[in-house]
This record gives structure tokens, C-alpha cells and sequence, in this order.
């Protein structure tokens, strides 16, 4: 009974969440659009609002083209590994007390592999395609999220250190409902490192180099078409919510607001998510694209020092008022 | 790209020149400004060597032009530089002038002037609008366009067409200008400072854009010389070179303006006087504004266009004879001696000369032209090398080339 009444909340997260995809596709479109002195999608339904089911379809019947000498078993399960590995990590977050699918104690540990694993999808995909600009946008994945990745664990120890806990739903709590309690405060270097990680993790502007359109025409998604290649949309922009949601757990307070709502709990959860997704694409409107050599200077020279001070930090500061306290 | 002859591709050794692999950008690809091939050889993403390819957009100009008459000609130089047509257009009348010795009205003179840095606006504002888009700043993109638009419109209003206008004509310009059209102009002129501000304020002081161009693609002012860059590629490299300046056509000794220059030769120098020049447009078209004498717009020696039904009856025959359509040039033969002539003008991507050799005919017996683009092109191989990928798709940006120009 309890394994039919999980089955039924997944799918009721998987449609939610694949809903969202959609929107946020149109979200984006329309902000950057009246960002850039134009209106966006404006002829499929009232404002363009129908514009990502009409994408969706129109994806779904495209024709599926794989690449003569591609490597067909690989080439057909990368987009699937990247869908996969970014649904699974939805089922940590919290979404609100108690509404979470799996309350583990290492969430924020399984956040991390699952999205390294979604990199081996990008890796797989520019490897299979047998084209030169995938294989170099699948290179520049890799290189960058390996270097990413550490930047962004070690950005989030602060956080571990100040909740001592790694079960996601444990550091809303710790923050508390006050507004101070929030871990942006005091981890205000977690967060910039953190931050910039995200961004470069989720491939967005000013670090979309593995896809960087003018360069490797469409990274490692060169060779894709039709649904394959809306899977890796979808799975980009579901990893910009994950990281966002992780974001807005360690340190905005999570599902806590200046008041609770009585009938929907995640309220405030999902505006916090939604103040990045606005984030994400202001920057996409706003800023150049940095150069590969660049990049890694910037994750390895910067932000990786960056967050080791903040350990060092954050660890002495605590262990001071502990022992004052 | 074209078919991989391997079934998979070759796993680089760990060290050494097995690292290196050849990548062939374009000539479809979305950086490459139209139809330019880059074939590449690489090392990770360093280029070790750069081979630019041109010639897909070869339509064989120079021979056209020499089955046409001289002003028939004319709309074939619309096709060369198509996102200034203007610039060429004028150029062209200014050497066909020149081999003729024919003389332009000063209103006709101001006119060009105004019309050939309306087009060097909307040259630079395209070739900023992509160079921003390469380096991954789309909103300069889109903002670069609303105010080209302004332009495209009011060149419509003058002439009829958005692209390929062909209206300078050899000895003046084909229609006046309006009243409403200087209004409308003046109205673009008044916004404009505002908006060069905008676009600088959004990449100007951007960390990221200064990272991306500040010692990039760097070219010393005896490289630019020997390469044979002309136009903002040469100033950028603080060599003080403008053909409106120094050998002043049409209106250009009449007004004022500067010629900004450069130091570093780098890829930001290039993009600063760039964005120089679109104030100094400015102010040259505001001064052909305020100064517009009036009088005729075409010269009175001017070999003229007209329908063959409505020539004078002397030409009657010698029109039916030539047969070929509705021109006609209707002067004396003796009009053309025999000779040549090379004349340069500063278009916006640099110097477009025009190359005649007459036999004495209505028709030159060889066109050649001097296209900016194609010299550049030529450049890259040697700006390019050393530099990563990334640097390739900004320095193609910054040399500012256009396919129809160079493979004409």
C-alpha cells in the first residue's frame, strides 16, 4: 500500500515538475524576450502561452535522425542518462515539511552524484555522436564540471558545518523560520562560490561554453534532433531547478516565509526557486560567454581558494562560539 | 560537416603531436558571418594552423562588369558589402566619376556623404550586433538592430529599398532627399549618443567582455601594415590611416570630424574605434544636415540612364541595335578614353577601391575590385594562430568581414 501510494506521488512529481520544464521554457523566452526590446512567443494561445505544448509536440513528431557511424547504443542512452540522473535527484528535495519523496540523511551527498552522473550523459553524448563538435562540447563538459563539482561541494561544507547535518530537510530546519537564521547571512561566501558553481554546473551563460552556439554550434548536442534532443533540454532545465532548489535549501531558509500558508506549504519554496530561475536568465541576457582556459582559471585560481577560506571560517567561528556558548 | 570517414573518432595520445586533429569550420556554421571556411588543425583547442577558405560565394562580379556599362554596373556593387550597399554604391560612382572626369553637384556631394555614413552606421552596428552575439552578449544583438532598423527604414524612404539600394548615380544621386527625411534623420540623431551608451554600458566595462578581448588577436601597426588590414583594423592599430581624410571624396574635406585610433591593436582597440566612429557618422551626417546646399542633384555631364522608347531620335537606332533592355547610357563614345583608373573609398570595413581599365568602350574592359573583406580574410590565418577556438570566433567578429565582398 505504501509502495502504491509513493508510485502514485512520483508520478504526480513527474508530471509537476515536467510541467514546469515546459513553462520555464516559456518563462525564459518571455523575460529575455522584453529584456531585449522584443515580445517573445506571442502566436500560439493567449500570449504565447500554449507555445511549450506546441514545441513539445512538435519535437515528439519530428523525425529521429542518428548519425550513420555514431555508436547507436550509446548515442540512444545519453539523453536518457541525463533525464534520469536529474529526476532522481528531485526525489531528495523537500519541498515543504514532510513533502518529500525520500527523506535520506545523505540528500545533499546524492544531490552532488546525480548530478555528476547527468555529466556522463553530455560526456557519452559528445563521445557516441562521431562529430568533432560534439566530442569537443562533451571535452569542455567534462573538464567543467569535473572542476565545478569541488568548487560546489566544498561551498556547501560551510553549510554541513553550521546544520551539522547532510539530510536536506534537517538544514531548513536548522535556519529556522526567522529571517536572520538564514544561512546566506553567514555563509555569504558559500553562497557567491556556490552560486557561480551552479551556474557553471547547469551549463547557463556566462558558462554555457559546452554548447556554446557561435563556437561548436551546439556543443554536444550537435548531432541530436527531434525528441532526443528535447530530452537534454528538459534535463538542463531541470538541473537549473534542482540547483536551484538546493540553492534555496542551504541558504535561503528553505520552505520558510515571513508567514506560513495555510493550504499550499512549498509556497514559498517554489518563489524562492523561481527568484533564481529569474536570476538565471537575467544573466543570460546580460553577460558574454567566458573563454574555456578562462573558465577553468576562474573555478581552480578563484573560487576553489574561496571556499577553502570559507571552511577554515565558518569552522573556526563556530568552534569559537561553541566553546564561548 | 562533412561525412566522418572513420567509424569512430581516434582517441588523442597523451602527449605529443598524436594530439592533433583538423577541424573544417564552415562553411556552414553559425559563426562564420555567411559562407567563410575555416579549416583548422588543433591541439586540445589551441589552433596550430588556420587556412581560411573563400570563394562560396563567388558570382563572378569583376567579368559581369564587363558586359555591362558603367552604370549598369552599378547595382552589381550592391551585392559586394550587402549590409553597406550604400558605401559601395558610392564608391563605385566616385571611381567611374573619377575615370570619366565627371563632375558632382555639392548638394549631391553632401548627400553621399550623409547616405555613405548612414550606411557606415549600420555596418558597425550589424558588426557589433554579431560580434557581441559570437562572444555570447545577445542582447547587444537585438538592441544593435532596433536602431538599424530606424535606418534601413529611412533609407526605404529614400529610395525604396532596404538592401540593395543603388541610388548614388555616376555624377549625383538618383532621387533628393525630403524634407520629411532629414526630420526623420535628424530624430535618429538625437537618440543615438543615448543608445551608442547603452550598448556600452551593457559590454564596455563588462569583466567577461575585457577578458574576452583585451590582448586578443593582438596585431602591432607594422603587422597591420604588412598584412595589408585597412579601416578600423589599421586604426586599431594606432596606424592613422583613413582615406576620408587623406584623400578626401565627395564631401568628406568639407566637414569635420576625427579619425579615432587605437594602441594595443588588440580586439577591444578594434571594437573602441569602432564605436568612435559611430559618434564621428554621427556628427559628419548631423554637419551634412546643417550644411545641405540646395541645387541640382545631378551633374550636367552626367551619362544618363533613360528608357530606350524615350531617347532622342539619334539614338534611336544605335538603342535598337544594342538591344540588351531598357538602358541605355546616351553619350558621345568620345566620353570614354581609353585608360585606368584605381580609386579608393573608405567603406566601413575598410578600403574598397574600384580598378578600371577602359579600352575606350561604353563598358570597362576589366573591373577589379579591392574588397576590404578578402584582405582580412587573409589576415586571419596569422592573427588566429596560437590562439584557442574561442579567440577565432572573436577575431573573425573583429576583422569585420562579409562574404559577398570578398568572394564577390
Amino acid at each position: 500500500m505504501d509502495i502504491l501510494l509513493l508510485l502514485v506521488w512520483i508520478v504526480i512529481l513527474f508530471i509537476v515538475v515536467m510541467l514546469h520544464v515546459a513553462y520555464a521554457t516559456y518563462f525564459e523566452r518571455k523575460i529575455i524576450g522584453h529584456m531585449q526590446v522584443r515580445l517573445g512567443p506571442m502566436r500560439v494561445g493567449w500570449h504565447g502561452l500554449l507555445q511549450p505544448i506546441a514545441d513539445g509536440i512538435k519535437s515528439f513528431f519530428k523525425e529521429d535522425i542518428i548519425p550513420e557511424n555514431a555508436d547507436r547504443p550509446i548515442f540512444l542512452a545519453a539523453p536518457i542518462i541525463c533525464l534520469a540522473a536529474m529526476l532522481t535527484s528531485l526525489a531528495v528535495l523537500p519541498f515543504a515539511k514532510g513533502w518529500v519523496l525520500a527523506d535520506i540523511d545523505i540528500g545533499l551527498l546524492f544531490i552532488f552524484a546525480m548530478s555528476s552522473l547527468a555529466s556522463y550523459g553530455v560526456v557519452l553524448a559528445g563521445w557516441s555522436s562521431n562529430s568533432k563538435y560534439s566530442f569537443l562540447g562533451g571535452m569542455r563538459s567534462m573538464a567543467q564540471v569535473i572542476s565545478y563539482e569541488i568548487s560546489m561541494g566544498l561551498s556547501l561544507v560551510g553549510v554541513m558545518l553550521l546544520s551539522g547535518s547532510l539530510n536536506l530537510s534537517a538544514i531548513v530546519e536548522a535556519q529556522g523560520d526567522r529571517f536572520l537564521g538564514m544561512y546566506i547571512l553567514p555563509q555569504c561566501i558559500g553562497f557567491f562560490v556556490f552560486f557561480v558553481s551552479m551556474l557553471a554546473e547547469t551549463n547557463r551563460v556566462p558558462f554555457d561554453l559546452p554548447e556554446a552556439e557561435t563556437e561548436l554550434v551546439s556543443g554536444y548536442c550537435t548531432e541530436y534532433s527531434g525528441m532526443r534532443y528535447a530530452i537534454f533540454f528538459m534535463a538542463e532545465y531541470i538541473g537549473m531547478m534542482v540547483m536551484a532548489s538546493i540553492a534555496t535549501i542551504c541558504f535561503l531558509g528553505g520552505w520558510h516565509g515571513p508567514f506560513p500558508v495555510p493550504f499550499f506549504p512549498p509556497l514559498w519554496f517554489v518563489l524562492k526557486v523561481y527568484l533564481f530561475m529569474f536570476v538565471f536568465i537575467w544573466l543570460r541576457a546580460t553577460l558574454p560567454r567566458y573563454r574555456y582556459d578562462q573558465l577553468m582559471g576562474l573555478g581552480w585560481k578563484v573560487l576553489i581558494p574561496l571556499a577553502l577560506v570559507n571552511i577554515v571560517l565558518t569552522a573556526c567561528l563556530k568552534a569559537v562560539f561553541t566553546l564561548g556558548g | 560537416m562533412s561525412r566522418p570517414v572513420t567509424k569512430h573518432l581516434e582517441i588523442p595520445a597523451a602527449d605529443g603531436d598524436g594530439e592533433r586533429y583538423s577541424l573544417r569550420m564552415g562553411p556552414q556554421h553559425p559563426a562564420t558571418h555567411g559562407v567563410l571556411r575555416v579549416d583548422l588543425e588543433l591541439d586540445g583547442e589551441t589552433i596550430v594552423t588556420c587556412t581560411p577558405q573563400v570563394g562560396y560565394l563567388h558570382r563572378g562580379i569583376e567579368k559581369l562588369a564587363e558586359n555591362k556599362t558603367y552604370a549598369q554596373s552599378l547595382i552589381l556593387t550592391d551585392r559586394l558589402d550587402y549590409i553597406a550597399a550604400m558605401a559601395n554604391n558610392v564608391g563605385y560612382c566616385v571611381a567611374v566619376e573619377r575615370l570619366l572626369s565627371i563632375s558632382v553637384p555639392l548638394r549631391a556631394k553632401y548627400i553621399r556623404t550623409m547616405v555613405a555614413e548612414m550606411s557606415r552606421i549600420c555596418s558597425h552596428l550589424l558588426w557589433l550586433a554579431t560580434h557581441a552575439l559570437d562572444i555570447g552578449a545577445m542582447t547587444v544583438f537585438l538592441y544593435c538592430f532596433r536602431e538599424r532598423e530606424i535606418l534601413l527604414d529611412l533609407f526605404e524612404e529614400l529610395c525604396g529599398a532596404r538592401l540593395t539600394f543603388s541610388y548614388p548615380r555616376i555624377g549625383g544621386v538618383r532621387q533628393d532627399v525630403t524634407a520629411g527625411f532629414i526630420a526623420e534623420l535628424q530624430r535618429f540623431l538625437d537618440i543615438f549618443p543615448a543608445r551608442i551608451e547603452e550598448y556600452e554600458t551593457l559590454i564596455d566595462t563588462n569583466r567577461i567582455w575585457l577578458k574576452r578581448t583585451v590582448g586578443i588577436g593582438r596585431v602591432t601597426g607594422g603587422e597591420a601594415l604588412s598584412l595589408g588590414l585597412t579601416g578600423a583594423c589599421l586604426r586599431g592599430s594606432g596606424i592613422d590611416y583613413d582615406i576620408r581624410k587623406h584623400q578626401p571624396y565627395d564631401a568628406y574635406d568639407l566637414v569635420d570630424f576625427e579619425v579615432p585610433l587605437g594602441n594595443d591593436g588588440d580586439i577591444y582597440a578594434r571594437y573602441r574605434c569602432r564605436m568612435e566612429e559611430l559618434h564621428q557618422s554621427a556628427r559628419i551626417i548631423q554637419q551634412c544636415i546643417d550644411r545641405l546646399p540646395p541645387g541640382p542633384i545631378v551633374g550636367p555631364d552626367t551619362p544618363d540612364l533613360v528608357m530606350p522608347n524615350k531617347a532622342p531620335a539619334r539614338f534611336q537606332a544605335e538603342t535598337a541595335a544594342y538591344g540588351t533592355g531598357l538602358v541605355k547610357l546616351i553619350r558621345d563614345q568620345n566620353l570614354y578614353l581609353a585608360g585606368d583608373v584605381y580609386v579608393a573609398t573608405e567603406a566601413p570595413k575598410g578600403e574598397l577601391g574600384f580598378y578600371f581599365v577602359s579600352d575606350g568602350n561604353n563598358r570597362p574592359y576589366r573591373m577589379h575590385i579591392r574588397s576590404p573583406s578578402f584582405i582580412h580574410i587573409g589576415a586571419l590565418a596569422a592573427i588566429a594562430k596560437g590562439e584557442m577556438i574561442a579567440d577565432l570566433i572573436a577575431n573573425i567578429g573583429s576583422l569585420d568581414v562579409v562574404l559577398g565582398e570578398s568572394d564577390r
